[in-house]
């Protein structure tokens, strides 16, 4: 089993939670797992991308080309990341208008629970309903309780299934 | 005790579960990209530590290395955590410390950037290494960091002397299951031996210890467990080698893994840069006619191996700058290697800017200096202020507290020219004055620097995510402590005319500005200080006391678009089908300040 995704957002938006979720549900069906995260000033409202590589990996970054899946927070980083994804790799976007990819507007859906940052779980939900993702239900919905800050698991879930059964 | 279990640890938590499992019982730090979540871990994991442990934010990195390093002289293990630069900070007592020795383990550790993502520089702590004479430690991965922590204590104590860990931005923000043990407990009662020949050296012991050194060094460099690593080729591609180090190694690995050529050459992994033992690099000269040398960011090893048919940074068969990223050491490899060269991708653009987060105070004090001294001259510092670049209110951004003494640099060469000198506004966070901003302040009252001090005191380090600030009264861990105010330094800097304001009330700030630019032109005037508070949009209590308002545009709006050029709020942007303002309500936190900004009184505060 061998699979690299990469998370891409603008910082705020929760990718590097949405990073950790994935890379816990690889923890918990005891595959390797290695992340790279974007930190500092960046983080500021700038764009930020991680990587996930799941499987035997030995470094975290993800060369041009062969990303198997791309989750896209902010539509507009398509132009920036966009070649990382391998030919025919699977490509989920957060957008309110129709292009590239399987589009969800994953903000719109989050703001009706509360807050726009759940976009993220939203996204994921969406990933493992397609099963574009080497993880299933289960896997993320234990990760998310374990990542998860107890007042906001519920929360939290919400938004996984509104993403799961869209 | 606790039982080993694998766990999804940031590299910074893997070093600092190393830290704690390896006995370390003094820690310190200053906080900086990309090494911060090394003490913070260590906090968060204290608990587990049967003996006490000593951790803090220090004031700065020199200081944080002298409270670890006569920690050491006791006996104890200890550790000073830094950036890179945090190194520069620190490199009086570190060049000392090289030849003085230590006594209990210490290890310093240095996290670097290449690339950088969040530095003013991208230099090789491996080079300041060798330049110090000190040995150093390069791990691929956050495991590898977090294995070599006892190790590196057991070599500094073998042979007294400190050692430095040097992980990069991939290693310290990767996150990879690791194994995670029980916290060790040594008890190592405190036992300082005064011996003034070496805690004091003078110029006439110093050649013994410099000869002492050398021949340590000779030692370390030849230790068996820190030679390079090889993995052996199968023969088809002969007296040709890759020789590997850090983060560079762990791409080198998956490329030729992905590349089918794994176990087709000779890949040596360097674990200590800096010494390198001389049978390496004899064997390196004698076995092979053709070495690639892949390593960040400086050519260390290469520069020690100076193989004949080396390829590297110093041959240009490497790039010099920036990040060595899988994709560039594909490219390189099937240069070397005679491949075929990856196909060329290039992002169709660059990623969206940082900049100041919605209702960040720094940009309400950075838009009334802009507005108030069109003509002014801008002096900033390090922290997350350094966005007000994008507002136009920031000019130069040197290191820690250079803003200071640049202002007044600015100020003599223009008053030497006589007539009208523009007003220089000088823009520190409150971390940023603490650390290094003081002596400047001093020396900037006592050369009667006619410039305008703003300390933007938002109450946090907040770039790197919010650790305590002294007038807060909290050590690390919330640990209440005595809180020394930014006032009373100020006034016993010998500044006279002090004022403090909170930016988001644009009149009076705007006014405070205005007296402090009177007051420094007046025929007494000196540094004239302005205290900018309110606290971070980050901060947990901050955000708890915000009251919940909605901000919105109204039909006023004439589309002039400058809360979007001049402001420039993230929240805010300009509809250019509908040629008005609309605010991101996912974005916006209502700070209302671009209330005060829009000049048609289209922006105002929706009733609930």
């Amino acid at each position: 089993m061998k699979q690299q995704i990469i998370v891409s957002g603008i910082g705020g938006q929760g990718a590097l939670f949405l990073t950790r979720v994935i890379a816990q549900a690889a923890v918990d069906l005891d595959i390797p797992v290695l992340t790279s995260e974007t930190h500092g000033m960046a983080q500021r409202g700038g764009t930020v991308i991680s990587t996930i590589k799941v499987g035997d990996f030995a470094s975290p970054l993800i060369r041009t080309g062969q990303a198997d899946v791309g989750l896209l927070l902010w539509e507009s980083n398509l132009a920036v990341h966009r070649p990382l994804l391998k030919p025919g790799g699977a490509l989920l976007v957060n957008a309110e208008t129709a292009g590239e990819g399987d589009r969800l507007d994953a903000s719109g859906i989050a703001r009706k629970l509360g807050n726009a940052v759940l976009s993220n779980l939203v996204l994921l939900g969406r990933a493992v309903q397609t099963k574009v993702l080497f993880c299933d239900e289960q896997t993320c919905v234990a990760a998310i309780r374990k990542l998860a800050p107890e007042r906001f698991v519920e929360q939290n879930l919400q938004a996984f299934y509104e993403g799961l059964h869209r | 005790m606790k039982q080993p279990e694998i766990q999804l640890v940031m590299g910074n938590e893997a070093i600092a579960g190393g830290l704690l499992e390896a006995g370390c019982q003094v820690v310190a730090a200053y906080p900086g990209t990309p090494s911060t979540e090394i003490l913070q871990a260590v906090i968060n994991q204290r608990d587990e530590s049967d003996v006490p442990l000593h951790i803090e934010w220090s004031v700065n990195e020199k200081v944080a290395f002298e409270v670890a390093l006569a920690a050491s002289y006791t006996g104890k293990r200890s550790a000073a955590i830094m950036k890179q630069v945090g190194l520069n900070v620190a490199a009086d007592p570190f060049m000392r410390t090289a030849y003085l020795g230590v006594v209990g383990g210490m290890v310093t550790i240095v996290a670097d950037d290449p690339g950088p993502h969040s530095s003013q520089t991208e230099q090789d702590t491996r080079l300041f290494c060798m330049q110090a004479r000190v040995p150093v430690l390069d791990p691929s991965s956050p495991a590898e960091a977090k294995a070599m922590v006892e190790p590196a204590f057991a070599l500094s104590e073998k042979y007294q002397r400190n050692i430095v860990l040097r992980p990069t931005t991939r290693i310290c923000h990767s996150r990879q299951s690791v194994t995670v043990g029980a916290v060790r407990t040594i008890h190592a009662p405190s036992t300082f031996t005064p011996d003034p020949g070496r805690w004091c050296a003078t110029p006439a012991f110093l050649p013994g210890l410099h000869t002492g050194l050398n021949n340590d060094l000779a030692a370390i460099a030849d230790e068996p467990d820190w030679q390079p690593r090889l993995t052996s080729g199968d023969g088809s591609r002969p007296r040709q080698a890759l020789v590997a180090s850090g983060i560079v190694y762990a791409h080198l690995l998956d490329l030729l893994d992905e590349l089918d050529l794994a176990g087709t050459i000779d890949l040596y992994q360097v674990l200590m840069p800096y010494p390198l033992a001389p049978t390496f690099i004899e064997k390196l000269r004698d076995g092979y006619d053709r070495v690639l040398v892949l390593e960040e960011t400086y050519p260390v090893i290469e520069l020690q191996l100076a193989h004949p048919g080396g390829a590297g940074k110093q041959s240009g068969a490497v790039p010099r700058v920036g990040e060595l990223t899988p994709d560039l050491v594909h490219a390189v490899l099937a240069d070397f290697l005679d491949l075929a060269q990856p196909a060329q991708s290039v992002p169709a653009q660059r990623g969206q800017r940082p900049s100041l987060c919605p209702g960040c105070p720094h940009r309400a004090a950075f838009y009334a200096i802009k507005q108030t001294f069109p003509e002014g001259i801008f002096p900033s510092d390090i922290g997350c202020y350094t966005l007000g670049m994008n507002l136009g209110a920031v000019h130069t951004v040197h290191c820690m507290g250079a803003c200071i003494s640049q202002g007044a640099g600015f100020y003599h060469a223009y008053h030497l020219d006589g007539g009208e000198v523009p007003t220089i506004v000088v823009t520190i966070g409150d971390s940023t004055f603490f650390h290094a901003g003081i002596p400047a302040l001093i020396n900037a009252v006592l050369q009667q620097a006619r410039i305008i001090v703003v300390i933007l005191d938002n109450g946090t380090t907040a770039m790197t995510g919010g650790q305590p600030v002294p007038h807060l009264g909290v050590a690390a861990g919330g640990r209440p402590t005595k809180a020394i105010a930014i006032e009373p330094l100020v006034r016993a800097a010998g500044v006279e005319h002090l004022e403090v304001c909170d930016p988001y009330d644009m009149s009076a700030f705007t006014r405070a500005l205005k007296q402090a630019d009177r007051y420094i032109r007046s025929d007494d005037g000196s540094v004239a200080v302005v205290i900018s508070r309110r606290p971070c949009v980050m901060d947990p209590v901050a955000k708890k006391a915000r009251r919940p308002v909605t901000v919105i545009v109204n039909e006023e709006c004439l589309g002039c678009g400058i809360c979007v050029s001049e402001f420039e709020c993230p929240a805010v942007s300009l509809n250019e089908e509908l040629g008005v303002a609309v605010i991101d309500q996912d974005r916006c936190i209502g700070c209302g300040v671009c209330i005060d900004v829009c000049p048609a009184q289209a922006i105002e505060i929706k009733e609930q």
